[in-house]
């Protein structure tokens, strides 16, 4: 009666006029729902001040809103309309809101308003609407529809403030769809370092899946044999993965991974070098998941020899609070197991302190443990000792089975750590003598007839001993009873006095020594073992009574027991194998740092890490269109914009023609430059816009740069010819240049170019769809049979349209566009031509050509060689580039015999020979033309040629990996 | 992801729940009460449970405990460091974070924790961010707010959201611009009864506090970088800048943060500040013991060590003790069994000293332990690693800020086993 009471009041407070008095109430429910109580009978009031002008009246009914919609589903569909209208105006938190009414009803609105979202100008709505998509994943038939909604939005272009979400949303909806992170797969690498910390660790997560399945082990070859020598060392190991199937599948499969290794050395696949290289300096971050993520993911998909890098910053976690100290030493523990080394250094940061919670010291205990080796052993067994005095017994126990563990494991020091604790049975504590038991009973099973006087001194305990150490005691003296022989009777004679007392374990060991005994000294002990059976056999536990009755059928002969008796010491007395102390840490199955691998249990919702392919899939589905990596462009620091400049230069000094307006035309040079630029590279050589992104996505960012002054050269190259005409203009343009290089290096100095360049890719980005449309309409208008040139036309189109940002009128040039048109047709119709008739190894007519020195005419002893890339396939094998070599002689002698011998390349790259040239005589000049398959890659080939053995090698530059490739204009509509 | 939050205190009481998904009953936390009565103290309650249909992940802070409820796969250091975000985001609006404060202002916090996370999602979790979002009480702005019906929530979408800076605020003014370091060196030390070193390493942070107009863009540079050997930086500081430089490169959010932590590698020695001369022991026979401790400086690079305290958990056997302190004064609580030792400054011509007798409970063994020492100290005006601030350079605005740097050294875990 009470309660409504007061509700009342609150509704009366709702339904007034008076904003103050509404959030006077509205904020008294909120601290209801705050502290669990109902206010659900309360909902028609509030529902009524959703649409209240006051903006925190509103919020807090929203917040009220989205608490109780679900309960009372029919009311939450009289707000809905509000916040339909909304989605126009305050789109972002409406949609959250609307999203947040978890009602079925509203799915269909709810869809159509997250699609619309996806689509939106703001970047911060269409992370709402991210995370909007997996509130929607109610009911599985939404599943296609949302995929496309997450599929749109992982190709969003300005992704750093979505690419979190959106991840997040794929993994809650779609994590099996692996395939549609392939397109988006370096722009995430790219992007991962300016995402917000959570995005990075739910990134670095899923591109730990993705990399797993589509790259190679890169350990297969060394890490697995050298596995394999660490586990012989370790022989007792607990550590090792040593279990005798194990071990046997392990050989079988290094020695398959060994033949694989001879047969194909291990490539690192660019993409996987990309992933690890952009995640390394998040190592760094102040935010301890993401370190974890970050560790993981190099410690699943590293080569070995970087692992280390993560050891530091893991170490580095345990300063942090405790609760993140748990998680991180236990995921250390099981990185401790496999990969020793690593943590070696670090090894006094895992020593304990008093002060430190019990589950910690535990865990650092464990962590010892799986270090300790034969050179640090005696340092960490002094630091044991310390700990063995500590106050916390939980701890003290789980001291004495490390030191177990580590006497196990380390040959050397079994005898002392047996002699430790030995001392410590005559502990006062009795834990402490108990786990000392226990532990030594492991011990002695490795050598027993060694010790038979520290199980005469065990014997003597077994009086005053908790129940588990009496067992074991029990145990080890039947086990061992022959090295015993005087004593084992005269235990059981007490053992048999104090039976019906025992515990059950220590029963059940009474039995066990007496059926022993009887076997192998049964003039002693018959009578007591008959005692001790017949007490046994009316024991209240059925165990008891069971293993009385079985141990009797087993030893004492008599007419009826058949012939197992005959074996029976065989099998009382068999060889025992030594227990294996293990680390309970092994967990190789789990993701490092997942909730399953610390439970040890498989999670709900647990993505299994999957294991590494045989052989990598295709690799070109990543590849993207050149356009859609334009972010990775806008990353370039400051310092690679000076470096920019500095290999701009020497090309300015030389250049000709349209280089100045492509240069000029991308104000901010990143964008549309490097738009341009793959236009233009499309163009040069009119290949598949695949190749050319190859290319593009090449190892180092320094690369990148090279690309440029690649790209910049073909500039040069298409504009050859057309230098007579456009001089005059040319020079205008060059001062102009050198003024925006100047305003350049302003705004680098500004230090925001993150933000500067964000903006400046935004506009690109409108021009860019601009120059699309034209450009399909120049295609459209063009004749199909003459691709190549349609090409080039694009681009020409392109560069004088943005060219009208800072030039006004583009006709002062004396022809503007036809000139370009005509100065490149030139070049390009004479490879048309060319490649038109000839697929063989041809000639082409040097001269467009850049020609780069191979051998220089003094240090070739009077031959000089110059090679260029023709340009041209080359016929026996599609993957080679076709090179072209001008031989010269310009000594006295002729030269003979000119041909290629020891070929050094990089692995996957092959060399066809060009044929040997017999005689070249002084003075005179000739070609050949060789294939070289560079695998997409800018390595240099290195090789000798001549009869003298000149070393030379051959760098090819980005560009000119190309091949020509015929296609009509649909077939260039559809590459597009 | 993160289902629902419960706020618990020392005692047992739920005092806040927010679900962001579908309610849980608060019945799920009864797993959790079991744990920590098992585990008697409340660092010792696993910071993750299993429960048949949840994963209760918690954290301890200030006496309270933060207990989130998942329910599928989840990096369990993510919500763990999400928790403590949280905590330290009330802490940062209400300069404390304990159940009182939180009490007081549970609609702000249940605001504040709406916007932290969305579905289960971070959000907003950048505390300039949220504060532009939902003001922090100020008591100005209360007296403001209920003479002119303004209101502590922003209308705006906060600009940090949608910048490439997330961490800073657009439109910051000040009429005094200032950017201060503190650069805080701790010493983390194990010495062994001989008082030599088992390990000892440093870790520094600095904390800044900056409060400058636009959106300066701050370059800190060392005298002697390669002191240091594994950093931890704000997001805001560009890693390629310090990878190639060595200086610290950054925008820097509005008021105080964390700019990095740093460790110095233990290959350099670690100057140890204080020697401790201690001898505690227990008579074998009669129910007594001894204690007789004694500080004085080492390595203080002249300069004076303050704020000395030195706290033993004595064994459980020991009733009370009996004790002259030269210099401060000395508590022993009962119930805990922990005895502190209040110094003060340490005087090096009149080393301080505590010595006297302790008693054990009788008929009781003799504690076979020995409680080992934990001490505190902090020096001013000196890190202890000798790492120097160069120099501190502002672009991108126009006016002269005031520059200050300060260096403490203290304590961290240090440690006299006995």
């Amino acid at each position: 009666i009470f309660f409504p009471c007061r509700h009342d009041d609150l509704k009366e407070m709702l339904d007034s006029n008076k904003d103050s008095l509404k959030l006077e109430a509205m904020k008294r429910i909120v601290a209801m729902i705050a502290r669990g109580k109902n206010a659900s009978d309360l909902f028609p009031a509030v529902v009524k001040n959703v649409a209240c002008k006051n903006i925190e009246v509103k919020k807090l009914v929203y917040v009220y809103l989205v608490r109780y919609a679900e309960e009372q589903q029919d009311l939450a569909l009289l707000s809905i309309s509000t916040f339909q209208r909304g989605l126009k105006l305050i789109r972002a938190s409406a949609l959250r809101v609307l999203s947040s009414i978890r009602v079925t009803i509203i799915v269909p609105i709810m869809m159509l308003a997250i699609k619309e979202a996806a689509s939106d100008m703001s970047p911060y709505v269409r992370k709402t609407a991210a995370h909007a998509i997996p509130k929607l994943y109610l009911d599985p038939d939404q599943k296609d529809q949302l995929i496309e909604v997450i599929e749109k939005l992982l190709a969003d272009k300005t992704t750093q403030l979505v690419a979190g979400s959106v991840v997040m949303a794929f993994e809650e909806v779609c994590p099996e769809r692996i395939d549609l992170i392939h397109k988006n797969y370096r722009k995430l690498c790219n992007l991962l370092i300016d995402v917000e910390e959570w995005g990075q660790v739910v990134i670095i997560n899923m591109l730990t899946r993705y990399a797993r399945t589509q790259f190679l082990n890169p350990n297969i070859n060394e890490s697995l044999l050298e596995e394999g020598g660490s586990g012989d060392k370790t022989f007792y190991g607990s550590d090792g993965n040593d279990d005798d199937d194990e071990d046997e599948e392990d050989k079988e499969k290094k020695a398959e991974a060994a033949a694989l290794a001879k047969r194909k050395p291990y490539v690192m696949d660019p993409d996987h070098r990309l992933l690890l290289r952009n995640t390394k300096p998040l190592l760094q971050s102040r935010n301890a998941a993401v370190v974890m993520a970050v560790a993981q993911l190099y410690f699943h998909l590293a080569p070995k020899a970087e692992v280390g890098v993560i050891a530091k910053a893991l170490v580095r976690l345990l300063r942090s609070h405790s609760e993140v100290q748990y998680v991180v030493l236990q995921n250390v523990a099981t990185m401790t197991i496999k990969r020793r080394g690593m943590f070696e250094p670090y090894l006094k940061s895992f020593y304990i302190r008093s002060t430190d919670p019990t589950q910690i010291k535990i865990l650092k205990l464990e962590v010892l443990t799986n270090l300790a080796n034969e050179t640090n052993i005696s340092t960490i067994l002094r630091e044991f000792q310390t700990y063995i005095k500590s106050v916390d017994k939980d701890f003290v126990a789980a001291t004495i089975q490390a030191i177990g563990r580590c006497a196990t494991n380390i040959g050397e020091v079994r005898d002392t750590c047996l002699n430790g604790l030995v001392q410590l049975l005559s502990n006062r504590d009795e834990l402490v003598v108990a786990e000392s038991v226990v532990v030594i009973k492991k011990l002695l099973q490795m050598q027993p007839e060694k010790h038979s006087d520290i199980i005469k001194h065990m014997a003597k305990l077994t009086d005053n001993i908790q129940p588990m150490a009496r067992a074991s005691i029990l145990w080890l003296i039947g086990e061992y009873c022959e090295h015993v022989p005087k004593i084992a009777p005269d235990v059981l004679r007490k053992m048999a006095k104090s039976f019906t007392n025992e515990e059950d374990i220590v029963k059940l060991q009474i039995l066990n020594l007496a059926a022993k005994l009887y076997l192998t000294n049964s003039k002693q002990t018959k009578l007591l073992t008959q005692y001790v059976l017949n007490l046994a056999k009316y024991d209240q536990n059925y165990d008891i009574r069971d293993r009385a009755r079985f141990i009797r059928q087993l030893i004492v002969p008599t007419e009826k027991s058949g012939a197992l008796s005959k074996y029976a010491k065989k099998l009382f007395l068999a060889l025992k194998p030594a227990p294996v102390l293990e680390s309970p840490f092994k967990r190789d199955h789990f993701q490092l740092g997942s909730l399953s691998h610390l439970l040890n249990a498989k999670a709900g919702g647990y993505q299994e890490l999957p294991d590494w392919p045989e052989a990598a899939p295709d690799p070109s589905v990543r590849n993207v269109e050149v356009k859609e990596s334009v972010p990775e462009w806008t990353k370039c620091s400051s310092r690679e914009k000076r470096k920019e400049k500095k290999v701009e230069k020497p090309f300015y000094s030389d250049s000709e023609g349209e280089s100045g307006p492509t240069e000029s035309a991308d104000s901010s040079y990143s964008s549309s430059g490097s738009d341009s630029a793959s236009a233009s590279a499309e163009s040069g050589s009119g290949s598949q816009s695949e190749e050319s992104e190859d290319a593009s996505d090449s190892e180092e960012e320094e690369e990148e740069e090279d690309k440029k002054k690649v790209w910049k050269k073909e500039f040069k190259k298409l504009a050859q010819g057309s230098e007579e005409q456009s001089s005059e203009s040319d020079e205008r343009k060059r001062a102009r240049k050198s003024k925006q290089q100047k305003s350049e290096s302003e705004s680098e100095t500004d230090g925001d170019e993150e933000s500067d360049s964000e903006s400046s890719q935004s506009e690109s980005d409108d021009s860019e769809s601009e120059v699309d449309v034209k450009n399909k309409k120049a295609v459209q208008s063009k004749a199909p049979s003459k691709p190549v040139i349609k090409e080039t036309k694009k681009e020409k189109k392109e560069m004088s349209l943005l060219d009208l940002d800072d030039e006004p009128a583009p006709s002062p040039q004396v022809t503007p566009v036809n000139s370009f048109l005509s100065s490149s047709l030139v070049t390009d119709l004479e490879g048309l031509s060319l490649s038109d008739s000839v697929l063989s190894p041809a000639i082409s007519p040097s001269g467009t050509q850049k020609c780069y020195e191979l051998l220089h005419r003094i240090s070739g002893e009077g031959l000089s060689v110059e090679y260029c890339f023709s340009r041209q396939p080359f016929g026996p094998d599609a993957n080679m580039v076709a090179v072209q070599m001008h031989f010269a002689n310009s000594a006295a002698t002729d030269a003979k015999n000119l041909h290629m011998e020891d070929v050094k390349l990089q692995s996957g790259m092959r060399v066809t020979d060009f044929p040997e040239i017999e005689l070249l005589p002084a003075g005179e000049t000739t070609t050949a033309v060789m294939g070289i398959d560079f695998c997409d890659s800018t390595q240099a080939a290195n090789f000798q040629t001549h009869s003298r053995k000149f070393f030379v090698s051959i760098q090819p530059p980005v560009g000119e990996l190309m091949k020509p490739v015929f296609m009509t204009e649909n077939e260039f509509k559809k590459e597009q | 992801m993160i289902h629902s939050l419960f706020l618990i205190n020392y005692t047992g009481d739920i005092f806040l729940e927010k679900h962001w998904k579908s309610v849980i009953n608060r019945s799920v936390c009864d797993y959790f009460f079991e744990a920590k009565e098992k585990a008697l103290e409340p660092e010792n309650v696993p910071p993750i449970l299993q429960t048949p249909h949840h994963y209760l992940i918690n954290i301890y802070r200030g006496k309270l405990f933060f207990l989130a409820v998942i329910q599928t796969e989840v990096p369990p250091l993510f919500v763990i460091e999400f928790l403590h975000k949280v905590a330290d985001t009330l802490q940062d609006y209400f300069g404390d974070c304990s159940e009182g404060v939180i009490k007081d202002n549970l609609v702000t916090v249940y605001e504040i924790l709406e916007e932290m996370l969305d579905n289960g999602f971070p959000l907003a979790t950048e505390s300039n961010v949220l504060q532009e979002m939902i003001r922090p009480p100020t008591i100005l702005r209360s007296v403001v707010n209920t003479l002119t019906g303004g209101s502590n929530v922003g209308d705006t979408l906060p600009t940090g959201q949608l910048s490439n800076i997330p961490w800073r605020r657009a439109g910051v003014k000040y009429t005094n611009n200032e950017a201060y370091f503190d650069v805080i060196e701790e010493i983390d030390a194990i010495l062994d009864k001989s008082g030599s070193t088992v390990f000892a390493e440093i870790q520094g942070v600095i904390e800044a506090c900056v409060r400058l107009t636009g959106m300066p863009d701050l370059t800190l540079s060392f005298m002697n970088p390669r002191l240091l050997d594994d950093v931890s930086f704000h997001p805001c500081v560009r890693f390629k800048r310090w990878e190639s430089e060595r200086v610290l490169s950054f925008i820097p959010p509005d008021g105080n943060f964390t700019l990095m932590t740093y460790h110095v590698s233990s290959q350099n020695l670690v100057a140890i500040p204080v020697y401790v001369k201690q001898n505690i022991s227990f008579m074998e026979t009669g129910s007594c013991g001894r204690l007789d401790i004694t500080i004085g400086p080492k390595q203080t690079m002249g300069k004076t060590v303050e704020g000395l305290l030195v706290t033993i958990h004595m064994p459980k056997a020991v009733l009370s003790a009996n004790l002259t302190a030269t210099q401060g004064n000395y508590t022993y609580d009962l119930a805990t069994k922990v005895l502190v030792w209040d110094v003060g400054k340490l005087n090096p011509q009149k080393l301080p000293n505590l010595r006297g007798s302790l008693s054990v409970q009788s008929g009781a063994p003799k504690p076979e332990e020995n409680p080992s020492l934990n001490i505190d100290m902090k020096i001013q005006q000196l890190a202890i690693s000798g790492l120097k601030v160069n120099r501190l350079d502002m672009y991108g605005e126009k006016y002269k800020p005031f520059k200050g740097v300060k260096y403490l050294t203290r304590a961290g875990k240090f440690q006299v086993r006995t």
